[in-house]
């Protein structure tokens, strides 16, 4: 078993929603996550638009500050850094963001954008970043004729490319990918995801991958947490996820996702989730999500359920896990 | 098959944007023909032409786009030759349209309710109060959750699952013959996205409706559609019902893409990729614009641009190596 590269532990982050000075209300973005990441391995988030997914990598990266519970990186509390060690930190971990067009700035030189983390950890400077960056790019597939362009001047798939390479710079072993893939076409997508198995192994990294795509999550992923309103529900390896999926949301997540194969219409067709997902401000008492559950029972809206270990580190968040 | 009606015949549809870059060729000779009933993908990645493809048989190609030559036939009828004010009568009475974002395709001013009525009272000439009151059924059958207060809400005060219901429900108000859908449910979650796939495909066996769906998502084609066009940098390149386009594809640009999607057994494996990326429309390739990324191509791909050839019945493939 490795060790854990990053170990979060009952992680909360509320954001206080203000009028006129006053708190009037928040929204529980993450309640009571706890979340192990691997060394050299790849944990995949998945669930849908405001499920907390952003704010819980963005909490564990100390890019905003938790309302409660710890995040440990290589074993220590990351809220106790001192100034030296963030900034050590912040050379271990990078990330990556969904939208390529507004992640890298427009006016500055390739050279620049992926150079700029070498500059600001001291790395190197001048010709010698030019080199570096040329290796970059040469690592991401990209050529030394790109070295001196603008951002406007590359495609969707290659400013991808671009955003990696600029992740990489500083030589991270972490690297958070937001949906990272997710504004990109399929044969674009297919590229990006081999070159990140690749450089995973090349270099040696541990990647926390966010996507609301499942496909893609299970692609990527040795080790899957699926969140629903601020909760991690189910938590297990692709395996015990995909293949046995023991949450009412995990199911119905699974088999609402459109499947390539036109025969297994029928059968999709009888587990839908009904309704929406509730508001993250008023999130409903109990399971957060026995209002859209298929089998609930009278408990679920009364008492919150914990992440249970079912079986060999399969964790499921659900009164009824393996009865339902 | 054959004796089937024909609703919508797409002929050598031909449309082009002259840029100061140059001459786009957006759409070169794209001919398909919508059963009526039927749901017909139009599936591609992105810049292919699926939504110019709906923009011109709607008559919607704006200024510097044209469409150039072609035929779009409802019931036999050529759209293209049609005046602004006749199109005006059949655009959202036979023939209306949903696209990819309801929060910017629903007019921010007016409440729900009005929007839905307000093709009752263009097209039909309803009396506003009945209109009111007949919009309120159809949003009641798109399921959308207490629709009386609903049609009273404001576009902003509703989610993009209740949007895309108010706007389906606006398109089908008229009962038209036929409904484009423009990735109708590509900003949507997936669980809201099964919702919105099963109310389409129930209104759509409700009412008769023939549906032309066009999306980039392979998977929400297999779940819905009963034919498919794969599009690729402006022409079709196959053609055929779903079960044999995702069983048995034969153009190799079909082939790849559908091997590029991570799948069940992909993991840690690597993906097909498809050497290159999609050309430019200014100047695209000569002969078949597939062929500078085809690992089949030869000396004639370049010189000749491949005919639709029909392979087995109803499944058409542009390609030489047929």
């Amino acid at each position: 078993m490795s060790t854990n590269l990053i170990e979060c532990k009952a992680l909360t982050k509320h954001f206080l929603i203000k009028s006129f000075f006053r708190e009037i209300g928040k929204v529980h973005a993450v309640e009571q996550v706890d979340l192990a990441i691997p060394e050299g391995q790849t944990v995949g988030l998945v669930g849908e638009s405001g499920c907390g997914k952003t704010t819980l990598a963005r909490t564990i990266l100390a890019l905003i500050s938790p309302t409660s519970g710890e995040i440990y990186f290589n074993g220590k509390d990351i809220s106790k850094f001192s100034k030296k060690e963030l900034k050590a930190f912040r050379k271990d971990t990078a990330i990556v963001f969904q939208d390529p067009y507004s992640s890298l700035d427009p006016r500055m030189l390739i050279a620049d954008v992926v150079g700029e983390p070498l500059s600001i950890h001291g790395i190197a400077h001048g010709e010698d970043r030019d080199d570096l960056v040329l290796n970059l790019l040469e690592k991401v597939g990209l050529k030394v004729e790109h070295l001196y362009r603008y951002p406007h001047e590359f495609s969707g798939g290659q400013r991808q490319r671009l955003a990696i390479a600029r992740a990489l710079a500083a030589d991270p072993v972490f690297i958070l990918l937001d949906e990272a893939t997710s504004a990109l076409d399929v044969s674009v997508q297919a590229k990006i995801l081999n070159m990140l198995n690749r450089l995973k192994k090349e270099l040696n990294l541990t990647y926390l991958f966010i996507s609301h795509n499942l496909d893609v999550i299970r692609h990527l992923s040795d080790i899957i947490g699926v969140m629903y309103l601020g909760k991690i529900v189910e938590q297990g390896s692709r395996e015990q996820v995909f293949d046995a999926p023991l949450h009412p949301y995990t199911q119905g997540l699974l088999s609402a996702s459109p499947s390539l194969d036109p025969d297994a219409r029928s059968r999709t067709r009888d587990v839908v989730l009904k309704g929406e997902v509730p508001s993250a401000i008023n999130p409903p008492p109990g399971c957060r999500f026995h209002t859209r559950c298929p089998s609930m029972r009278p408990i679920c809206a009364k008492k919150p359920p914990k992440l249970k270990d079912i079986e060999g580190g399969h964790l499921v968040s659900c009164h009824f896990a393996g009865c339902v | 098959m054959e004796t089937a009606n024909v609703l919508l015949a797409v002929e050598n549809l031909k449309t082009q944007f002259f840029t100061y870059g140059g001459v786009v060729e957006a759409l070169d000779e794209v001919s398909f023909g919508i059963i009526e009933g039927e749901v017909f993908g139009l599936v591609g990645e992105s810049g292919c032409g699926k939504s110019v493809t709906a923009s011109s048989i709607l008559g919607l190609v704006q200024k510097p786009g044209k469409v150039i030559s072609g035929r779009v036939l409802l019931d036999g009828d050529d759209l293209l030759q049609k005046t602004e004010k006749e199109m005006n009568a059949i655009r959202g009475s036979r023939i209306s349209i949903i696209f990819q974002d309801p929060t910017s395709s629903l007019n921010p001013l007016f409440k729900i309710g009005y929007q839905v009525a307000e093709p009752y009272i263009y097209h039909q000439g309803k009396a506003k109060k009945a209109a009111s009151n007949e919009a309120v059924s159809i949003l009641k059958q798109t399921g959308l959750p207490d629709p009386r207060d609903k049609a009273k809400n404001y576009p902003h005060e509703l989610s993009g699952g209740m949007r895309q219901r108010a706007m389906i429900a606006m398109a089908l108000t008229c009962e038209p013959d036929l409904l484009i859908a423009d990735e109708p449910t590509t900003n949507l979650d997936v669980t809201i996205e099964r919702q919105i796939l099963n109310l389409v495909k129930d209104l759509q066996e409700e009412f008769g409706t023939s549906v032309l769906w066009i999306t980039h998502d392979l998977g929400v084609i297999a779940q819905i559609c009963d034919r498919v066009a794969v599009m690729y940098a402006g022409s079709i390149v196959e053609q055929a019902d779903v079960r044999t386009v995702f069983r048995s594809p034969k153009h190799p640009y079909t082939q790849k893409l559908l091997r590029a999607i991570p799948a069940a057994d992909s993991a840690g494996e690597n993906l097909e990729e498809i050497p290159g990326s999609v050309p430019r429309l200014i100047n695209p390739p000569s002969g078949c614009r597939f062929h500078p990324r085809c690992d089949h191509a030869t000396s004639v791909c370049s010189e000749k641009k491949p005919i639709e050839l029909e392979v087995s019945p109803g499944h058409t493939v542009a390609c030489h190596l047929f």
